[in-house]
């Protein structure tokens, strides 16, 4: 192999920017970094002082395409610091609309911004007119996705009615029938998506890690659920410093995190690793479909495994659908009765596990917030996955290991914004 | 020949920009229409020669300051695109504490790898020709916004608050819910999003011109908050400048 430096100078974020820098000379690899330039934005500082309540839609704004999940993970954090326990119709609407995010996220993730790699486009606007079938299908999943989030959060992004305590306004009767339905018209194209996925080259690279997910006794854990390792060990969720190991680095603004090892993975490749035996009947023919069985080492398969989750959720909202229906829908507002104390909340988001841990003092203010983001704790991952794949890219041409590289990261999907253009290369 | 538009961002969620991928297929509709050059989030393609810039995000930190007053160098129209760029938005929040003592709650002992300022609006840095406000801007506001840019018209924002939408919306007030509310000084053409959905607004549009503050502070008086309170209602998506007037 000759001698190359990679250096990106600005080009994306991860919830904001990633540089990768690269340094091979005569074949050695002398450095290889993921740096996190990203402006840092002290979430934990600002929401300090602030009403228990107002937590969720301030940490909301930390990230546009999950802000579901972090409002989830808010306001379960702030639950279980005051004491409160959620209705389980409250709970069955968060996992709903849980659900929603994961598809939207999801979909655009592995549709918009990583299949175009897959067949050589440098987006998904030339395949607007190429392929317009497979985007006018993959658009048609997108609404989908975000009407089902506008009609039970209220606004798919920054969503308004979930709140501590319950929902400041339910779906009704007939419009859960209505998504109850469209979701089922909407399997035919979950199946061909796969498809679709089942085609295209995903590049062969293995290296071992250790993936983490929550993990339920009885159903594959979104909300709520124990820490669990591929490695084989299992954390209870109020305990998550024992097991995510929070640390700095001078080239990122983002904490990293490891756990067993140096550096560990989160996500939708994890949670299907962790929680494969919990999958549906159409997710684990998917799985199947797309060669994913416990556990897949492959990071560029976290694209198919976001393919596989979008069958399971499609799927399992239609369950929780007709839970809710057989219950009947009840007014049960959103009162609280807030005791001072620290609680912990843990969500799936659909890049990984998220963490928000709140203090709550006797005046309903909060003294100290503690935020662990999923990208955050793949960036070891990610830089540990790339000193492995240079290795392997020996006699490459310039633009496949360019490519190579950029699919690496962008299978990630560390955020939207950084998942295209993430790479200049400099070859030397 | 359609217009060059780019596409870009600073410090933010970049839910903005993800309301113009969830406009589904009118996004496709608009791509027809012009000539998108450069959109980190969507594309790989890049060119520099645009001539609409739509910016997110607000200004966090020294080094993003060129980058601004380069793009407004290149486009003939820069427009802010939702809160954060328009005013600041949550960013600010950081504003009302000492940076040390942010940078130390964060990093700690670290804090000092990190350089971060005061989070500012694009138009604290340079002049900018139109704004979409919101967080996040809202879907139909942004088409109607885009529309009369390509028609080389300036966009017209509502002067009104937003409980004039809220009353056409017939909602119950939401201080008769017993909440705080910042729809009476807040710029309305969200359709009172946030109450017509149960919930109080928080003010993301920011300021409506000349609010009458003092009512304002009087009613939330009146519902039993402090000084204290009203200005932390204040200081989640107004800027700073406005809080200390």
């Amino acid at each position: 192999m000759t001698s190359f430096d990679v250096n990106v100078h600005y080009v994306t974020r991860v919830e904001g920017h990633g540089n990768i820098r690269v340094r091979v000379r005569d074949g050695q690899l002398e450095e290889c970094r993921w740096e996190i330039p990203e402006a840092p934005r002290f979430f934990e500082a600002m929401i300090r002082g602030r009403a228990y309540h107002e937590a969720p839609p301030i940490t909301s704004r930390i990230c546009g395409i999950c802000s579901i999940g972090h409002t989830l993970a808010s306001i379960q954090g702030i639950e279980n610091a005051i004491g409160f326990v959620p209705s389980e119709q409250t709970l069955l609407l968060r996992t709903l609309l849980k659900h929603g995010e994961t598809v939207q996220s999801h979909i655009l993730h592995a549709c918009y911004l990583a299949a175009p790699d897959l067949v050589g486009a440098p987006s998904v606007v030339p395949l607007a007119t190429s392929h317009r079938e497979v985007v006018l299908r993959a658009v048609r999943l997108h609404r989908l996705a975000n009407e089902w989030c506008d009609l039970i959060g209220g606004r798919t992004t920054h969503p308004i009615r979930a709140v501590v305590g319950g929902w400041t306004r339910l779906p009704t009767v007939e419009e859960l029938r209505g998504l109850r339905q469209r979701i089922s018209e909407a399997l035919p194209d979950v199946e061909a998506t796969v498809e679709l996925f089942r085609a295209l080259p995903f590049p062969a690279f293995e290296r071992e890690t250790e993936y983490l997910a929550l993990r339920k006794p009885d159903e594959y854990a979104w909300y709520g659920g124990d820490i669990a390792s591929t490695d084989g060990d299992v954390t209870p969720l109020p305990q998550y410093r024992s097991k995510v190991k929070e640390f700095i680095v001078p080239h990122s603004t983002a904490k990293r995190a490891r756990g067993n090892r140096n550096s560990y993975a989160v996500g939708a490749l994890a949670r299907v690793n962790v929680n494969y035996d919990m999958l549906r009947p159409l997710a684990r023919e998917a799985a199947e479909a797309l060669g994913i069985r416990p556990v897949t080492c492959n990071p560029y398969l976290n694209t198919a495994a976001q393919v596989v989750e979008v069958a399971h959720v499609m799927e399992d909202s239609l369950d929780v659908i007709d839970r809710l229906l057989e219950r009947g829908l009840r007014e049960e507002g959103y009162a609280v009765q807030a005791r001072p104390g620290t609680g912990v909340g843990g969500v799936e988001v659909p890049r990984g596990t998220l963490y928000h841990e709140y203090t709550v003092d006797a005046e309903g203010r909060i003294t100290d917030a503690n935020l662990i983001i999923p990208t955050g704790q793949n960036h070891q991952n990610i830089e540990d996955d790339l000193r492995a794949l240079v290795p392997t890219l020996e006699g490459k041409s310039e633009e496949e290991i360019t490519l190579a590289m950029e699919m690496l990261v962008r299978a990630y999907d560390p955020c939207i914004s950084c998942s295209t253009h993430l790479l200049e290369v400099e070859f030397v | 020949m359609k217009p060059k538009v780019a596409i870009f961002d600073f410090g933010c969620c970049e839910g903005c920009q993800l309301q113009l991928v969830n406009l589904e297929e009118a996004l496709l509709d608009l791509v027809g229409l012009v000539d998108v050059r450069q959109w980190r989030e969507a594309m790989s393609e890049h060119a520099d020669d645009y001539e609409i810039a739509l910016v997110e995000g607000s200004i966090t930190r020294e080094s993003e300051i060129p980058r601004l007053e380069a793009i407004r160098r290149q486009a003939k129209v820069l427009v802010a695109l939702g809160a954060c760029a328009h005013t600041g938005g949550i960013n600010a929040m950081k504003n009302h504490m000492p940076m040390e003592r942010a940078l130390d709650i964060v990093y700690g002992d670290k804090a000092g790898w990190f350089d971060t300022i005061p989070a500012r609006p694009l138009s604290a840095y340079v002049p900018v020709d139109a704004a979409v406000p919101g967080c996040p801007v809202d879907r139909q506001e942004l088409v109607e916004v885009v529309k009369a840019l390509l028609m080389g018209v300036a966009p017209v924002l509502p002067t009104y608050p937003v409980c004039v939408e809220c009353k056409m919306a017939e909602n119950i007030c939401v201080f008769d819910l017993g909440l705080t509310c910042m729809g009476p000084v807040t710029r309305a053409g969200c359709r009172a999003r946030c109450p017509s959905n149960g919930n109080r607004c928080l003010g993301c549009r920011g300021l409506v011109p000349e609010p009458n503050a003092n009512a304002h502070k009087e009613v939330l008086a009146e519902h039993g908050r402090t000084v204290e309170d009203i200005l932390a209602e204040y200081r989640m998506f107004v800027s700073s400048a406005e809080v200390a007037q």
